[in-house]
């Protein structure tokens, strides 16, 4: 029997999900700024409130250390709490909560504790929001033990990852990219789950591998069709969460290929481009024909000007131009 | 040896404190000779060189975890602070595993990862003392809407310093709180310093005077008299408890030890030795001790027994510390993931 498919957004496949555990799991409840009457800024969480009622569908006061601070002491005391941080940058606010409790609580009681929780927050530039509305912080979180960071791409990632990240046992940091919400795809039918800590092949290739997380698969994808043209042919992979972080896949295609671009839309700077580039070099030193090669966001505060923001933000051009510089 | 006719009276003399049973009196007692027995031990094991790290200690506030936690249930959760030895014991929390957890023993609450500041026991609803100031009131409060939620029968009291009240957290989640109207006690142990400030060059207003802007109810008490906290808790409590919304009680009392171990005497020059006897002139243990002794059916021996028991108690269990191993090596490891 085949799995019906539907194409929905992403924005579609994170509401289902969201409504499918809400509905399976009554200890599951969602709380954040205008998510229950508004349905969210980005219209994610629309429809919810009706269908579970105020209760469950919390709106909140504008105070995120205080929203992920309630959600750390309910999910310690047994509810499943899946929190709405309304941009990445606002995060910042609730990073004591984040940090020095989500994170450590379990080790420091030595595993008398768990903080089963989700902080879905929309990340990523582009949208001309400007410097506090548009910034990629994964590598802060993939930098703290005890958290995890999920990076969906697709509307079945979306949907797939969600729902694990719900049912984990842990603080999990769900990263949506505000570009991406419109983007279609399949969203499978019904219980989808997708593990964490699983890359996926979106293309397979033989002369380099490119590594891409969340929005960054799509200039990925059209720079692999124009190189394709050229007759460079190129592996795709979406690590899919970055934290954990699914080594293997990453490595074995590296020792296929022999040349490595790792393409994320946070910092260049001691970002998730460096750790994945320095996790390449310590497992496949030997099989690399040329430097690994990074492609952050630029170094400096997202600009408001389009003709400026255009510039930070890694693009099918700049991609095709490195890899026709590795393959040179 | 204090002269007991020093000793001013418990404030709250009155019908119904008079009619509090014996047996919950002297459990008062004993909780906070408890906590002074300990915290006298820790200070000492620490001075010898025993222990790593360092700690703070609760001597000369055993009132304010004491008449709290006393109205307290098994189910009932609490958040602590980094001065938290004297919340854990007030509430039924084992000297043995606290102590071993002081030493980084396996056989401590933590396996001896978490410390002093960390200790957890969730079987007694204990949701951890906290390194960061004010880190425990989110934690609290979100415990109090999960009961809310899941409709347990269970209320949360989330116990902080003056420090604390400077703190947006506070703000952020006793807002929520009284939006709400979450069962939640939130006890200001107000001990006269905020590490070395006193709240008189660190807040503006005062701490009831900001929950009363929230729209929560709050009292003022004589934190070093057992039964005026004891009376304020049952009030708060009772309004947690029929679903009334928080409260907020502000106890003022006096942190005879130093901020931390390394505080002694003039080291920080922020007080003075005659302020500091001053305040032990009012110790409320004498002060309910003399009160018992009294106005009570106690005889002294009854004391002198709890005393002596308490002393055994907290002697065999800092000696099973002393003996219990380190945790392994491959635990470092451990516990960072579900």
């Amino acid at each position: 029997m085949s799995t019906p498919e539907r194409t929905g957004t992403i924005r579609d496949a994170i509401n289902e999900a969201l409504h499918e555990e809400m509905a399976r799991d009554e200890r599951i409840f969602i709380m954040g700024e205008d998510i229950g009457v508004a349905g969210g800024v980005f219209k994610v969480t629309a429809g919810l409130r009706e269908a579970f009622g105020e209760e469950r569908v919390r709106d909140t006061p504008i105070a995120e250390a205080g929203i992920v601070g309630l959600a750390v002491g309910a999910a310690m005391t047994g509810m499943r709490p899946v929190v709405e941080i309304m941009f990445n940058d606002f995060t910042t606010l609730a990073s004591d909560q984040l940090v020095n409790q989500a994170a450590k609580l379990r080790y420091m009681t030595a595993g008398q504790t768990k903080i089963p929780m989700v902080i879905r927050t929309a990340m990523g530039a582009g949208r001309r929001a400007a410097a506090q509305h548009s910034q990629s912080l994964q590598a802060w979180y993939c930098h703290i033990p005890g958290l995890k960071v999920v990076m969906p791409s697709t509307p079945a990632d979306a949907k797939g990852l969600l729902k694990s990240a719900i049912r984990d046992d842990n603080p999990v940091i769900f990263m949506e990219d505000k570009m991406m919400y419109a983007q279609k795809g399949e969203i499978p039918d019904g219980d989808y789950t997708t593990p964490l800590g699983q890359a996926r092949i979106h293309r397979q290739g033989d002369e380099a591998t490119v590594i891409c997380t969340s929005s960054m698969l799509y200039p990925v994808l059209e720079a692999a069709d124009i190189l394709a043209a050229e007759g460079i042919s190129i592996e795709v992979i979406d690590p899919r969460t970055l934290s954990p972080l699914d080594e293997e896949t990453l490595v074995n295609s590296v020792l296929k290929t022999g040349h490595a671009l790792v393409v994320d839309e946070g910092y260049q700077s001691f970002g998730v481009t460096a750790e994945i580039a320095a996790r390449l070099q310590e497992k496949a030193f030997d099989y690399l024909d040329e430097p690994i090669r990074r492609l952050g966001a630029a170094d400096v505060p997202v600009p408001f000007a389009p003709s400026l923001e255009d510039l930070t933000i890694p693009s099918a051009e700049r991609i095709v131009e490195i890899v026709r510089e590795m393959r040179a | 040896m204090k002269q007991l006719e020093e000793l001013s009276a418990p404030s709250v003399v009155g019908q119904e404190e008079q009619e509090l049973p014996l047996d919950l009196l002297l459990d008062m007692y004993r909780r906070m000779v408890t906590i002074r027995r300990f915290e006298n031990t820790t200070y000492d094991v620490y001075s010898r060189g025993i222990m790593p790290g360092l700690a703070h200690l609760y001597t000369g506030m055993e009132a304010v975890a004491v008449g709290v936690c006393i109205t307290l249930h098994k189910q009932d959760n609490i958040t602590s602070t980094h001065r938290g030895h004297g919340h854990l014991l007030a509430k039924g929390g084992d000297p043995k595993r606290m102590f071993a957890e002081l030493l980084g023993k396996e056989a401590g609450y933590n396996r001896g990862k978490g410390g002093s500041m960390h200790i957890v026991d969730m079987s007694l609803g204990i949701l951890g003392a906290n390194g960061i100031v004010a880190g425990g009131l989110g934690i609290a409060t979100g415990a109090g809407l999960s009961a809310k939620l899941m409709k347990e029968e269970r209320i949360s009291v989330a116990f902080f310093g003056d420090g604390a009240l400077n703190e947006g957290l506070f703000y952020e989640a006793a807002n929520m709180a009284s939006l709400w109207k979450l069962p939640v006690v939130y006890i200001m142990e107000n001990n006269s310093y905020g590490e070395y400030t006193p709240p008189s060059k660190a807040t503006a207003g005062s701490g009831p005077a900001r929950a009363e802007a929230m729209g929560i109810p709050s009292k003022s008490v004589d934190g070093n008299d057992v039964l005026a906290v004891y009376q304020a808790a049952v009030w708060a409590t009772e309004r947690a408890r029929s679903d009334s919304g928080p409260s907020f009680v502000e106890c003022k009392t006096y942190r005879w030890r130093g901020h931390h171990m390394g505080d002694q005497g003039d080291t920080y020059g922020y007080r003075s030795q005659e302020e500091i006897e001053s305040w032990m002139t009012k110790c409320p243990i004498d002060r309910f001790r003399s009160y018992l002794l009294e106005k009570g059916p106690v005889e002294e021996i009854t004391l002198h027994e709890i005393d002596r028991q308490v002393e055994q108690v907290i002697d065999a269990a800092v000696e099973f510390a002393k003996q219990a191993p380190y945790p392994d090596p491959s635990e470092v490891f451990e516990h960072v993931y579900a």
